[in-house]
């Protein structure tokens, strides 16, 4: 971030101390050594500029955009091909296709935070319950959980938007409410795996309470393994958004959501490709860049890659 | 700091279940460990050492039998309270800290289960107690070798002031030069603060070394209890006793006289 | 016992690269070997699974291996390729490792993967091989060769899959064993068995035997002569018996550190590690 030498190569002699002088000085250690892995990774790298991208997009839309209006209409540029005036073109309501774009990553940053901020909690909380506990409460729970993995996606965000009406925040819903499972399976596996460990024994055996072990012990192991594979599912949530939005569940019209945008281009496609094309670029490159940054994250956060 | 209590076992008896079959592990073990002694378990694999010791703290329900610590009959569900008196040091010292929880976190989460003040000294105290300085306050078990974390876990279980203090082979990962270094340690620290110890180990040298009185497991049972220097001196009294220490003094090419072959076909 | 001496090592280099610097985790080892048994002694980190599995020509890419000389009954083994490597090994030199559980393929069982060895290095019919190998479970004193035969890995005891593991490596008569920890991993009572076989086979046949081991008690009782190594190189050769007479610091505190049965210490002496001995 500095652009001197100087106070840099300090800061890195701080992180990179062996002998941390404070917990907050060792807790940032670790997380520098971590990035350090990923940055190394060339693949990772990309996956990590492209998600940095989708997120300054979305920041700072407005002047990205060079003020152009996601939503303002202007019917003597419809369908308007590629030009200094519109670097991807106009849509159908002659509405510039960069800055929708742009204001589009607005929305796919939203429901992709809000997804994540929903089924990681959840998923952590049943799976590190049910790992640990075992018994009843393991079946009852994993039960649970095979209830909401039969429900197919699209299936479930049609009869919500069939029931509450279509919209961001019905959409956010169907896909948390069947993205949820995998994360408890996983919180599940990690969680009996490591109740069984030395170190859970020797908590034990201080009399810490089961909560304290869970919450303080347990479940700050499983996260990485969850942000793992939320940054894996990304791609998967961006396309089903994208999916509802074609179907014309997600966002509503005039917010600019990528996949609505594919659907609305879908009549031009072949002599005004870049209606589609460009919107489906979109997604194809952010489900791209989560992929790699979920391989780079996986590997980083190995212990046994140095 | 808690007095050194005695640990008493009467028909001590603990049954795995696995897969539906029963797996007696212990199978009647009774010894008594007077307070301050120190007292050596060693068997080879499968005797059950493990078991009976971790039934002593309380991390397994016995099936059958009675552990009783300071004269008290032990419950399978252990108070808090009682926690603080009996503390426990684990063999593979890779498995036994938190990877995610620097020294002084694993050092100071004991201090505030039980709620005990001066937490700052207690710490430093206890890092100091095990020969760790202060630059390793703050590092992560990755960032430590094999023995600095078992004086780590030392330090932890020492940091409650037990009376009591079990160890689970503390030194069998360890190297023989490390292991020196950690025995010198423990034998220190059971001196200095007065504990009841409990030492299992597979090692006769090693169990020698520490511990007043021994008992010898075999397949889950006690098959003798000696004294140090009846062990020194090979007087066990049992045939399978005498084969044990035979065979921790090395090989002996003209042994053809002795114990039989143990079959250990399954 | 012969002249020319079976194994000669000399100058013995082996380096990986990495990032943070080279690891030379074997320093210029020499030493010869003739139709006896030989300990390489050492803690972790001592390079003495390095030289084990450098002679075997066992060591992975990036691992770099070095050496003035490094001949086994004449054949230089530096130049050898994967070709001649193969005829080499299982015919010639063979390894038995710590844990017979890593090193006997799971899904195979226990008299298959004998004969396979086996005919690795011989041509012969099928009755003849199984007749061998059942032969060779014989000869390390396994009591029901025929069921043992038919049985997988997993379902062996640690003594007795050690055993198989010796059977498999010996079938092929080699003339030179080295054997990385072979009983460390087992109980102490079927430790003795384990190296009464290996003992016996080895003067039977005329084996040259590399034991290498962390154990100083097993290495003054079971071996010839005895080599420690520290930080790679090697810094003590002498008689496995005279261990306690030896010279360099490390070798008399290491030897002083361990526990024993026989003299007890109030306190153990610790090693302290002198700078000059990475020198």
């Amino acid at each position: 971030m500095s652009a001197i030498s100087e106070p840099k190569s300090s800061w890195r002699a701080w992180l990179d101390d062996p002998a941390p002088k404070s917990q907050r000085q060792a807790r940032l250690g670790e997380i520098s050594r971590v990035a350090g892995k990923l940055v190394a990774n060339p693949l990772a790298s990309i996956g990590l500029a492209i998600v940095c991208a989708l997120v300054l997009a979305a920041l700072f839309a407005p002047w990205l955009a060079r003020g152009q209006s996601p939503i303002g209409q202007d019917l003597a540029d419809r369908l308007a091909a590629p030009s200094a005036a519109h670097w991807f073109g106009a849509d159908e309501l002659g509405r510039d296709i960069y800055a929708r774009i742009m204001f589009g990553a607005r929305v796919t940053l939203m429901i992709v935070a809000l997804v994540a901020a929903i089924v990681a909690p959840i998923g952590l909380a049943v799976g590190v319950s049910a790992g640990y506990f075992g018994g009843l409460v393991d079946v009852v729970l994993m039960r649970v959980t095979d209830i909401f993995l039969a429900f197919p996606r699209l299936i479930l965000a049609l009869a919500f938007a069939a029931a509450l009406g279509p919209g961001i925040a019905n959409a956010v819903i169907a896909i948390s409410l069947t993205s949820w499972p995998p994360y408890a399976r996983i919180a599940r596996a990690e969680t009996a795996a490591i109740a069984r460990s030395d170190f859970i024994a020797a908590i034990v055996l201080q009399g810490a309470s089961p909560a304290r072990i869970l919450i303080r012990h347990v479940a700050p192991l499983c996260i990485s393994s969850l942000i793992i594979r939320l940054t894996l599912d990304m791609a998967g949530i961006i396309l089903t958004a994208a999916g509802l939005g074609f179907l014309g569940l997600g966002a509503q019209p005039p917010t600019p959501e990528w996949g609505a945008m594919v659907a609305s281009g879908r009549d031009v496609i072949l002599d005004q490709w870049w209606v589609a094309t460009i919107p489906g670029l979109a997604i194809f490159v952010v489900s791209l860049g989560f992929n790699l940054l979920g391989d780079g994250l996986r590997d980083a956060f190995d212990p046994k890659s140095s | 700091m808690s007095d050194a209590p005695s640990i008493v076992l009467e028909r001590l008896a603990v049954t795995f279940t696995h897969e539906g079959r029963r797996i007696p592990a212990v199978r009647d073990v009774s010894f008594a460990v007077a307070p301050g002694e120190t007292f050596g378990i060693v068997g080879e694999s499968g005797s059950g050492k493990s078991t009976v010791l971790k039934a002593i703290a309380g991390l397994v329900a016995p099936t059958g039998g009675r552990v009783s610590i300071g004269g008290r009959v032990m419950a399978p569900r252990r108070e808090r309270a009682d926690r603080r008196h009996l503390q426990y040091v684990f063999q593979d010292p890779y498995g036994s800290l938190h990877p995610r929880q620097t020294v002084d976190r694993a050092l100071r989460e004991p201090l505030e289960i039980h709620r005990l003040p001066d937490r700052e000294t207690r710490i430093l105290s206890a890092l100091a107690d095990v020969g760790l300085e202060a630059r390793h306050r703050f590092r992560y078990p990755h960032q430590l070798s094999g023995g600095q974390r078992q004086r780590v876990a030392i330090a932890r279980a020492l940091i409650l002031s037990p009376g009591a203090l079990l160890l689970d082979e503390p030194t069998s990962a360890l190297d023989v030069s490390v292991q020196a270094e950690i025995l010198n340690l423990i034998s220190r620290l059971r001196r200095e603060h007065a504990l009841t110890t409990i030492f299992v180990t597979h090692d006769l040298a090693v169990v020698a070394h520490l511990c007043e009185r021994i008992a010898i497991m075999r397949l889950g049972e006690i098959v003798e209890i000696l004294t140090v220097e009846e062990l020194r001196h090979n007087a066990a009294r049992q045939p399978y006793g005498r084969e044990l220490i035979a065979a921790s003094r090395g090989f002996t090419r003209d042994a053809r006289a002795l114990a039989s072959e143990p079959s250990d076909d399954e | 016992m012969s002249e020319t001496p079976l194994l000669e090592v000399e100058g013995l280099d082996v380096t990986f690269p990495g990032r943070g610097g080279a690891v030379r985790a074997a320093r210029d080892v020499s030493f010869t070997l003739g139709r006896e048994r030989l300990a390489i002694v050492g803690e972790s980190g001592s390079g003495k699974s390095t030289t084990g599995r450098a002679i075997l020509g066992l060591i992975p890419a990036p691992g770099i291996v070095s050496a003035r000389k490094l001949t086994f009954d004449g054949m230089d083994l530096r130049r050898l390729g994967e070709k001649g490597w193969s005829r080499l090994r299982g015919k010639r030199l063979a390894m038995v490792m710590q844990d017979p559980k890593y090193s006997l393929n799971p899904v195979q069982r226990v008299g298959a993967q004998i004969m396979e060895t086996y005919r690795l290095h011989r041509k012969t019919d099928r009755r003849d091989c199984a007749r061998r190998a059942l032969a060779m479970l014989e000869a390390v004193r396994i009591n029901d060769p025929e069921t043992v035969f038919r049985l997988y890995p997993h379902q062996l005891s640690g003594g007795m899959g050690q055993r198989v593991m010796i059977a498999m490596m010996l079938i092929g008569e080699p003339d030179l064993l080295i054997a990385d920890e072979p009983t460390s991993a087992l109980d102490v009572t079927v430790q003795t068995q384990v190296l009464r076989i290996l003992d016996d086979l080895v003067a039977e046949r005329g084996m040259g035997l590399i034991f290498i081991t962390h154990n100083l008690t097993l290495v003054s009782s079971f071996c010839d002569r005895a080599l420690v190594m520290y930080a790679g190189r090697v810094v003590e050769q002498c008689d496995a018996k005279r261990l306690d007479q030896a010279r360099h610091p490390y070798t008399r505190a290491l030897v002083a550190s361990a526990p024993s049965l026989d003299f007890p210490r109030a306190e153990l002496m610790t090693v302290k590690r002198d700078p000059a001995w990475l020198a």
